[in-house]
């Protein structure tokens, strides 16, 4: 049940890869190979029984529990699914501006658009601000994981000395070392996607301010002949 | 649970809804059934048995526990879920009937019928006016009452929306009262905090649609009162007009790549 509600984002990744540039299906790539993939095969496995496996140096009753809750408010595993999710929901607002255009030519049984597909014009903007949407989610995450644990460290041993618990309490986290492997990991790829973003954003910036620069001035360029050719004749 | 069959039969109703409909029905699948079946239901996974009580009296857990949680959260939000996606079930069957109604004059051999074969009147889409209007309309307050009724029922039996990470027991067999322990109970509050925030959205956003169907159709409404009145049987250019940008308005969004199929 859980792999077939991944394949749906995978479904809405594969739908966005159409309308990316090449810099946006490498992003596609990143995000469903070392993401995704890996969030399924391994990492999900890691923190399967986290809970269980949190072992308090205590017999009283309800201590592990106050203590597991006090340094895990948000368990690693289910932000880090939050951010695939989160990160590859802007995607969708491209989806539908395409479905749109293509909706209104098939509706005016005309050709309004030299090409619902290329990013141009009122696309190109969805295209931007999705992009700028993805990079502030996955900063968001990472400041998010950075203040929720202290940096991406996992100790070994925590000390605990909340109620129940009489005393201070050593508590021991299990896989901490496998944990922040991954975690790392999880930055990384996070990083490089924050980069794949914002060099694919810089790049249609400039394309396309290149493309506005040379159509005025091509404009120039025939202004000043007609004037010229005008001036000859009279 | 099955989200997947509940997927199939949204996915066809997609095709006739408006745009804030399209927009309802994402937000549904990716925001509410994704993050309850792939995060939310192993936040409470182990919610039993790491429900730990400070005695040692046996049935004095398990009484505690049914005590504090009559129904789980994840099986409220799955009822929920399942309740606010039936009435679309609603404008389903309707559209079924319409089409099987085009099919029966189609095979007649009826005059009237302006498709040329079964597979057009299959792919047609409907536009939401007559009957349709009124299934559709009633589907949304359907909606609109079972997302109020259960964000309600949740409110009265948990006391809010906070989880607590002790509760006090003293139901028998417990001999006095007793500390019991929940376990991962700020996991279980952000998550109930989302699920609550993604419910009030997808209320905005169904009022949203109810008003703009009712605006559409006072508009139609007005608009015929004052065409029939001037020209009784002249057609009206700017009515047509009208018509086609609310449709385009209303209908965008058409193919979108959820894979939503198009029945």
């Amino acid at each position: 049940m859980r792999k077939m509600s991944w394949a749906f984002l995978r479904d809405l990744l594969s739908g966005v890869n159409k309308y990316s540039t090449g810099i946006g299906r490498i992003w596609v790539a990143v995000v469903f190979l070392f993401r995704l993939l890996v969030y399924l095969a391994a990492a999900e496995n890691i923190w399967k029984h986290e809970h269980d496996e949190f072992e308090c140096n205590i017999k009283q009753p309800g201590c592990e529990n106050v203590c597991f809750d006090h340094f895990f408010p948000v368990s690693h595993i289910r932000l880090w699914a939050l951010q695939l999710i989160m990160v590859s929901t802007p995607s969708l607002l491209v989806v539908f501006h395409v479905a749109y255009r293509e909706n209104r030519e098939k509706r005016h049984n005309q050709k309004l658009y030299k090409n619902t597909r290329k990013t141009d014009g009122g696309l190109l903007c969805t295209y931007l601000i999705s992009l700028i949407l993805k990079t502030g989610l996955e900063i968001f995450f990472l400041v998010l994981f950075y203040k929720l644990y202290n940096g991406f460290k996992i100790p070994r041993l925590v000390k605990c000395d909340i109620k129940p618990c009489p005393n201070t309490v050593d508590c021991y986290i299990s896989k901490p070392t496998e944990k922040m492997i991954f975690l790392y990991f999880l930055v990384a790829t996070s990083c490089l996607c924050i980069i794949l973003n914002l060099s694919e954003l810089s790049y249609l910036l400039f394309k396309y301010s290149i493309k506005c620069y040379l159509k005025r001035h091509m404009k120039n360029k025939q202004g000043s002949k007609a004037i010229a050719v005008n001036q000859n004749s009279s | 649970m099955d989200w997947g069959a509940l997927h199939t039969i949204l996915g066809g109703v997609n095709k006739h809804s408006t745009s804030i409909g399209k927009i309802w029905l994402t937000v549904l699948f990716i925001f509410r059934i994704m993050i309850l079946v792939v995060a939310a239901e192993k936040v409470w996974g182990d919610e039993q048995d790491d429900f730990v009580c400070n005695t040692l009296q046996p049935g004095c857990r398990n009484v505690c526990y049914d005590h504090f949680f009559p129904i789980s959260h994840i099986r409220l939000w799955a009822l929920q879920l399942i309740f606010v996606s039936t009435p679309a079930l609603l404008v389903a069957m309707h559209v079924a009937y319409r089409r099987h109604e085009k099919k029966r004059q189609f095979r007649k051999g009826d005059q009237k019928c302006e498709f040329k074969d079964i597979e057009e009147i299959r792919k047609q889409r409907f536009r939401i006016e007559g009957s349709l209007w009124w299934t559709y309309t009633s589907s949304i307050f359907f909606r609109l009452v079972f997302e109020a009724v259960f964000m309600y029922a949740f409110y009265f039996m948990y006391d809010g929306f906070r989880m607590p990470r002790l509760m006090k027991c003293n139901a028998w067999p417990c001999p006095n009262t007793v500390d019991c322990f929940v376990s991962r109970p700020t996991e279980k509050t952000v998550f109930t905090i989302f699920m609550i925030a993604v419910s009030s959205i997808c209320i905005l956003l169904n009022v949203a649609e109810l008003c703009y169907l009712l605006t559409k159709f006072f508009l139609r409404r007005s608009k015929r009162a004052g065409n029939s009145k001037q020209h009784p049987n002249h057609e009206n250019k700017e009515e047509t007009k009208q018509n086609e940008m609310n449709e385009l308005i209303s209908d965008s969004c058409q193919n979108t790549v959820i894979g939503f199929s198009s029945s």
